[in-house]
């Protein structure tokens, strides 16, 4: 259970960050980094987040890259959920109003000021609970980390199961401990979003 | 995809300065895509050997079956999960109190948990209980018991996202409940729900892709068969995340074009739902309108 927390934390501070910034190259004037933060989104979510797994851990051996299970399941859960952070942070900058970004350029900030100073800090205050159900999300998506035998919850699970032969005493804690995560997150973050909503 | 007007109608010199920007990252990007490239030619990635047996039909029988296995397993999952949905739907807005709770709890609970869990309880646990199925059931019972919950959210959504006085000018007209469901709210909230189920049919069809940890022989199973056997794992792989790309990127833009559509059409947003990662992106959205 320890370590389905730590992935999950770990994981969704790192996709925040990537996510964050791959919104910025998509909404930014600069035509490469656009393509590259479309295609990054584009390839990434529409893999099943199996495949990456079994990809990092078993594919990409062969060039030499290899880092122990743990690890590769915060760079793959990361590389996941940041796609779909980035998708949700993009539609939370259209969601602020344009006079918004308009004011902010009649002051003379550059492209980095209006994005950091007068948008996202908005558009976050908007995507709360989205950005929750993708947390949320990543708490039951950190199981597949057992396909490369992580032993986090699902994983200790299984092999509880294969031990002692009785699926659903043991499937049933498992469960009742995801729960136990997910029902406090969903009420933290319904509080979250009554401090900081933005009426429109 | 619709860029919000975060920088001004460009002036010469900032045209120069994101022309110079441009070509600056432009050169990174190719330097980074070259650097792959190099590591993976030195380790004699491309060599045709390894690329080789994709180009025998026996070869491509073998993946596009995977595929097709893919596909039964999540179109039957769907179908069996609309229907199980409606239900729960029904039963969460049902006005007999116990039954709404029921529905809620079980909602809740298939919810919370992850559906790999499910997976490995219905093809590893229930057997020891004596219930004997091909592994496709097993597979397609825990997508079920976890994409009912989803699309019964839906469905709730699309139906409390119609205007209250939609049902009171039917109970005003003497409808009974039922008929005021089925001839007044359900046709209208399903215009509404469709984009999210199409949404929720990508995240189904990425979501089979863990049958195979259960053995179920789908497309990813049948990539790792073929790297193992053909020592090609890299290109395997690569090749079966290209066909999930395709699949699923066709898929997403089937949602969105009915969205837009949507939109233009009756100018109603369609509806927001928590829950699962591509339909957060759709409940994000659709804030936007």
């Amino acid at each position: 259970m320890r370590t389905t927390v730590s992935l999950t934390l770990l994981s969704f501070m790192a996709a925040l960050v990537i996510g964050t910034v791959v919104a910025a190259f998509r909404v930014g004037p600069i035509p490469p980094l656009r393509w590259v933060g479309a295609a990054y989104v584009e390839l990434v979510r529409n893999t099943p987040l199996a495949v990456h797994f079994i990809l990092f851990y078993f594919g990409l051996t062969k060039v030499g890259i290899r880092y122990e299970a743990f690890v590769t399941a915060v760079i793959v859960l990361s590389m996941y959920t940041s796609s779909f952070v980035a998708e949700t942070v993009r539609s939370g900058i259209n969601a602020v109003s344009s006079g918004q970004a308009e004011a902010a350029r009649a002051l003379g900030l550059t492209f980095p000021q209006v994005l950091g100073i007068v948008v996202l800090p908005q558009a976050f205050r908007t995507v709360v609970s989205p950005l929750g159900s993708l947390l949320s999300a990543l708490v039951r998506n950190s199981a597949v980390a057992s396909v490369i035998s992580v032993l986090e919850l699902t994983e200790v699970a299984d092999r509880l199961n294969t031990a002692t032969a009785r699926p659903i005493p043991v499937f049933l804690g498992a469960a009742a401990a995801y729960i136990s995560l997910t029902l406090p997150l969903g009420w933290g973050i319904g509080f979250v979003e009554r401090r900081v909503a933005i009426k429109r | 995809m619709t860029a919000v007007i975060l920088a001004d109608a460009l002036g010469p010199r900032a045209r120069r300065r994101v022309w110079i920007a441009s070509v600056v990252a432009g050169v990174l990007v190719a330097a980074a895509i070259g650097v792959a490239v190099q590591r993976l030619a030195a380790r004699d990635q491309f060599d045709a050997r390894l690329w080789e047996p994709f180009t025998e039909p026996a070869v491509l029988r073998f993946f596009l079956t995977g595929l097709a296995n893919t596909l039964k397993a999540a179109l039957v999952a769907m179908g069996l999960a609309l229907v199980v949905g409606a239900f729960l739907a029904l039963g969460r807005l049902a006005r007999n109190a116990p039954v709404r709770w029921a529905a809620g709890a079980w909602v809740e609970f298939f919810r919370a948990v992850p559906l790999l869990l499910l997976i490995y309880f219905s093809g590893l646990g229930l057997p020891k209980y004596g219930i004997d199925l091909p592994v496709f059931w097993y597979l397609v019972l825990a997508l079920v018991a976890y994409n009912s919950t989803v699309l019964a959210e839906i469905f709730r959504a699309g139906i409390l996202s119609l205007d209250r006085g939609q049902s009171e000018a039917a109970f005003a007209l003497g409808l009974s409940y039922w008929q005021t469901m089925f001839t007044v709210i359900v046709p209208q909230a399903v215009r509404r729900m469709v984009p999210a189920i199409v949404s929720s049919l990508v995240t189904l069809l990425k979501d089979t892709s863990l049958g195979y940890v259960i053995t179920y022989e789908e497309l990813l199973r049948r990539g790792r068969l073929a790297g193992e056997f053909y020592g090609n794992m890299l290109q395997s792989l690569v090749f079966v995340a290209a066909f999930y790309i395709v699949v699923n990127f066709t898929l997403s833009q089937i949602a969105r074009r009915l969205e837009l559509r949507q939109r233009r059409r009756y100018n109603a947003g369609t509806i927001d739902v928590g829950g699962v990662e591509d339909l957060a992106t759709v409940a994000a959205e659709s804030r936007r309108a």
